[in-house]
């Protein structure tokens, strides 16, 4: 069953066109990795979806349903979670406060989240209950920033660069949770510039460049297509 | 002199005495607290700064007056502080929620004109005389304090302050919706993404300001009469002390509510006419130690960049060249039509469409919002006068002295703010220009008070009506030529520029806050210049010249000639002294008018404006 | 000759080095890039350079002379011009105007008010918008420009005050693919006729590779690899901390 798909969508920041017809779609239980360079538009299709940029043409729908100009908190409600890539912790809130800030009523056909079973997905963060967010490593505030999106109980959640700027340690421990996400029938888009962080929690992936879907397929096809990376994710000519 | 020393031997010899003028102090600071926590709570939310939340303090002084008489005097508190917080979900559903996304000076002019609004229906219901209220039922005594009686009433008032600040600190920290207030303070569009509803949040957040700001006034009610000129008082002091405590810190609020409170007590004694010049200097000190104010986080840059720009600005074309032609002809002929009255009118016109012009060059071309532009007039206008009176100053001298005068003016303004921009230069301004009302008002010996300054006599040249009239024109048509060739010049442009992008303009080499000052100075100096020749039309100067409304005036005429075209100001001016001046204030409640005018054209404003812009932006 | 010399630089947010000792340099007429994945220093180290920044630590020498922590527009002055990942230029102007700002600017007549900013030497702002190639457009209001324009309009208001050293930051994003060659082919031809020295940020590596004499490669604030495009490409390290390609 599809869950999120987009159709032909245009995004702009500004004057400068970021997204040129994205086409996409992922479905129930299924993890998709937007792949390729800084700026290619992965981090804005996320934004697209949740309401956060402006969409010039095309057409998102979630469940079925066309989203529309629907305000951000709205897609919230319906089950969409977000996590950007700056994480966006709320730095004065304690841990538990956040929490609190992303808090939502129990829906159908998404798990519900209590804190206790954020504490068992991500350990660490119980004992920093009442910490600040702000005094929080790198790590702990992106755990914190996915724990936050889940109070909400969202159906799809979509992970900006969930890998960047950890120790490689967590790395393990945020594929790990990923892994587990999926396993509870989550759909996650997550948009990722590490490959091996992809290639472990990734159904599918579409690699885009300059705005566009240069290519798709499954994450065991696109890896053994050399030519396809060469292009799209390292060094060019 | 002699009074001050003995005022200050009086506090070194004895100390209780002191002690009780601090406590003055400190009662006084409770009421200043509540409507400042008030502001600063809604400012940190909703991004927008409440100029009326000045008259949510004087409506609950009011409606806790009615109230009591009926209720009460404790449940009478109670309604009081409701009732506020009910005006409080209308205003935020009826007018704010429609400008959130507007520029702004839009935003600010809007509930600028609520505050004229209020004004005049406070007016029409409770009538024009003060109106006192009782005395708290078992706190109408006073308790000695180191041998100085202390009204009991002001120990209750000291005590609400820090009472106020703990309960809106379990509200913030101890329930969800404090939580999700301090989450959409931090970010707002995080905050949206977890799905949190603005809207209702925001009516929220808007409706506890307003309750905080009815209570101040209606806790006020046995202290001071309630009266009309409460809102613009306590809306100047409340500036005053969020930007001291730091804009958004409530602690920040209370502690600078504190400072201001009893420098308040102390300066009533040591400098009666000068009180709130002393708070402006404390306020001055604060922000030269810590331009964020005590507990204030810096403010971000504005962020500029591409798109956004008005038009350029082009030479007159040959047809405007022409009309301006035979509009300086025309006026040039006048007098041979007529002598009397339209004369009279026409030196108004000029000299206020300079000030319009003066106004105009600030706002649209050096892009800083002044909600106190008066206060150059008005000081040109004392300036001229003062010269006249003390120096004996011929009318050229005291008409050359005019735009000195102002011109000195906002570059101590502008000194003091340099660092200030956006809504914390249109508050500061404000302030300012509040404070220099007070001192022309206050200082009795200097100023002559509410009497004004009489007798100031144009030289026998220009003494006739006509004569004058000429000077008038001649003297207008210069300034306002001279202005509109600044705006063409590099100094002029690079105002533009600076305003467009300070980024861009610092990295070519430029900087952004000396031309800004300069043209504080600059604009200053115009509008001084205008308030000379008004003084002089009038033959006297009278506090209402730096009045707010004086103000106003000036923010209407740029706003109905537009405020990107630099012919606006002249149009404005003609029409709204033709229109507005003539026949609104003909009527009784004409700030009603004006003001409900000044929220539609906000509002209205907002959709061509905010229209130009996203039709530039959706241009590939 | 060496412009540029920037000596062990650090710089640290609360408990995060975000740059931990850099050091690079630049020639005249020399092209260097400044890459590295998200989070490596390199705004950071380029806003240390272009005076937004002060650093904790180290040395920023221009042309001989220490201009650490000096701010952008004393930079300016001494001729480092800079253009921003998001163009900036001034909408409210006309686009020759621009120019005539900068060049006003440039010649200390930045608030002067003899006479009208239009009129201040049309020809020679002209000259410069015939090199970035909008001369056709001087009427026109800036903020009317195309982003690709707008790009090209504020590298003729750097060059209008013939700086030795330019700085820019991603000056290619958000353009089209051919727009970016373009652009970069300018920039190439104006370092290489005028001498100018060339600092910039990328991500896309076509332009990295296709224009740069030399690359200094940044992560975790430090630098880990820097010569010429050949060495870096083969560079091991480089390959497995940037592009995310151990495995692949």
């Amino acid at each position: 069953m599809t869950r999120l798909e987009m159709e032909g969508v245009r995004a702009f920041y500004g004057q400068a066109l970021a997204l040129d017809e994205v086409s996409l779609s992922a479905g129930r239980g299924e993890v998709v990795a937007l792949l390729g360079r800084n700026g290619a538009g992965k981090s804005t299709t996320l934004k697209a979806v949740m309401g956060l940029v402006r969409v010039g043409a095309g057409r998102i729908a979630f469940d079925g349903a066309d989203l529309g100009a629907l305000p951000s908190h709205r897609r919230a409600r319906l089950g969409i979670g977000y996590v950007p890539e700056e994480r966006r912790i709320f730095t004065d809130l304690t841990v538990a406060e956040n929490l609190e800030v992303g808090r939502q009523p129990a829906r159908p056909g998404a798990p519900t989240w209590t804190e206790a079973r954020i504490w068992a997905l991500f350990p660490p963060l119980e004992a920093l209950r009442r910490r600040p967010g702000g005094r929080l490593s790198g790590g702990e505030q992106q755990m914190l920033a996915v724990a936050r999106t889940l109070m909400g109980n969202p159906g799809l959640l979509l992970l900006d660069e969930p890998s960047e700027g950890i120790a490689p340690i967590l790395v393990a421990a945020m594929a790990d949770a990923v892994l587990a996400l999926k396993a509870e029938g989550l759909t996650i888009l997550l948009s990722e510039q590490n490959l091996r962080f992809a290639a472990r929690v990734a159904d599918r992936a579409y690699v885009l460049s300059q705005g566009r879907v240069a290519a798709t397929g499954t994450m065991g096809a696109l890896l053994s297509d050399q030519a396809a990376i060469g292009r799209h994710l390292s060094t060019g000519p | 002199m002699d009074s001050l020393i003995g005022t200050l031997r009086l506090l070194a010899e004895e100390p209780s005495f002191a002690v009780a003028q601090a406590l003055t102090g400190l009662a006084g600071a409770s009421s200043l607290f509540l409507v400042s926590a008030g502001l600063t709570i809604v400012f940190g939310v909703t991004r927008v700064v409440n100029f009326a939340h000045g008259s949510f303090f004087m409506v609950g002084a009011y409606v806790a007056v009615s109230a009591i008489t009926l209720v009460g005097f404790w449940p009478g508190m109670l309604v009081a502080a409701l009732a506020v917080g009910a005006l409080g979900v209308a205003v935020e559903v009826g007018i704010l929620r429609r400008i959130y996304r507007a520029p702004e000076l839009f935003q600010l002019l809007a509930t600028f004109g609520l505050v004229l609004v209020i004004q005049d229906a406070t007016l029409w219901l409770w009538g024009p005389e003060d109106r006192m209220g009782p005395r708290a039922p078992g706190l109408r005594g006073a308790v000695d304090v180191l041998g100085q009686p202390v009204p009991l009433y002001d120990l209750f008032l000291i005590a609400v302050g820090p009472l106020v600040l703990a309960l809106l600190w379990l509200v913030f920290r101890r329930t969800r919706w404090g939580v999700l207030v301090r989450a959409a303070t931090a970010d707002r569009e995080m905050t949206a993404a977890l799905g949190v509803d603005q809207k209702r949040l925001f009516t929220g957040v808007f409706a506890l300001g307003a309750l905080l700001a009815g209570l101040g006034g209606a806790l006020q009610v046995p202290r001071e009469a309630a009266n009309l000129h409460m809102d613009l008082n306590v809306i100047a002091e409340a500036f005053v002390v969020v930007v001291v405590g730091g804009m958004g810190s409530i602690v920040g609020a209370y502690l600078a509510a504190v400072l201001i409170g009893v420098v308040h007590a102390f300066g009533v004694l040591l400098f009666p006419k000068l009180t709130l010049v002393l708070v402006f200097l404390i306020m001055a000190a604060v922000l030269v130690v810590r331009p964020a104010g005590l507990l204030g986080e810096a403010p971000v840059p504005a962020g500029g960049g591409h798109g956004t720009g008005e038009p350029p600005l082009r030479p007159a074309s040959p047809l405007l060249k022409l009309a301006g032609a035979a509009l300086l002809v025309l006026l040039a002929l006048l007098p041979l039509a007529t002598e009397g009255y339209a004369l009279v009118l026409m030196v108004d016109v000029l000299a206020l469409a300079l000030f319009a012009a003066s106004l105009h060059f600030l706002m649209g071309v050096g892009g800083m919002i002044s909600f106190g532009h008066a206060a150059y007039f008005g000081i040109g206008a004392y300036g001229a006068a003062l010269a006249a009176k003390y120096l004996a100053a011929p009318m050229e001298l005291a008409l050359a002295f005019a735009p000195l005068a102002a011109a000195v003016a906002g570059l101590a303004f502008g000194w003091l703010c340099g660092r200030a921009s956006g809504v914390y230069l249109a508050m500061l301004s404000l302030a300012f220009a509040q404070i220099a009302w007070s001192v022309a008002v206050q200082w009795l010996e200097v100023t002559g008070g509410d009497n004004g300054i009489l007798g100031l006599w144009p030289s026998p040249w220009a003494a006739g009506p006509g004569a004058y009239y000429y000077l008038t024109l001649g003297l207008t048509t210069a300034g306002l030529l001279a202005i509109r060739w600044l705006a063409h010049t590099p100094f002029g442009q690079s105002l533009r520029a600076g305003r467009d992008s300070p980024r861009r303009a610092e990295a070519l080499g430029m900087s952004v806050g000396a031309r800004q000052w300069a043209a504080v100075a600059v604009a200053g100096a115009f509008a001084g210049l205008a308030g000379g020749l008004f003084a002089y039309a009038k033959g006297s100067v009278f506090p209402s010249f730096l009045a707010i409304s004086r103000s106003v005036d000036g923010l209407v005429m740029v706003l109905l000639g537009g405020v990107q075209s630099l012919t606006g100001p002249i149009v404005g001016a003609i029409a709204y002294i033709g229109l507005a001046d003539q026949l609104v204030r003909g009527v009784e409640y004409w700030r009603l008018v004006l003001g409900a005018t000044i929220i539609l054209l906000a509002v209205a404003f907002r959709g061509g404006l905010a229209g130009i812009a996203i039709r530039r932006a959706g241009a590939p | 000759m060496t412009l540029l010399a920037v000596d062990d630089v650090a710089k640290a947010f609360g408990a995060v080095a975000a740059v931990a000792g850099v050091s690079l340099s630049v020639a005249a007429g020399e092209r260097v890039a400044l890459i590295g994945p998200n989070g490596a220093g390199k705004t950071t180290c380029f806003n240390i350079i272009n005076g937004q920044l002060r650093p904790d630590r180290g040395r920023v020498a221009f042309d001989g002379r220490d201009v650490t922590g000096w701010r952008p527009r004393a930079l300016a002055r001494r001729g480092v011009g800079r253009t921003f990942q998001i163009s900036q230029t001034f909408p409210s102007l006309t686009v020759r105007e621009n120019v005539q700002m900068a060049m006003a600017a440039h010649g200390g007549r930045g608030a002067a008010i003899g006479r009208p900013l239009r009129r201040l030497d049309p020809a020679g702002a002209d000259a410069v918008l015939e090199r970035v190639g909008l001369r056709a457009d001087g009427d026109r209001g800036a903020g009317a420009l195309a982003y690709g324009d707008a790009k090209r309009l504020e590298l003729a208001m750097v060059l209008a005050q013939s700086p030795t050293l330019l700085l820019m930051d991603e000056p290619t994003a958000g353009m089209a693919a051919d727009e970016r060659h373009q652009l970069m082919d300018l920039v190439s031809r104006l370092a290489r006729e005028e001498g100018i020295g060339l600092l910039f940020t990328e991500h896309d590596m076509d332009v990295v590779f296709g224009h740069a004499d030399r690359i200094v490669v940044l992560d975790r604030g430090r630098v880990i690899a820097a010569g010429d495009p050949a060495a870096v490409r083969a560079d091991e390290t480089v390959r497995r901390v940037y592009l995310g390609l151990d495995d692949a």
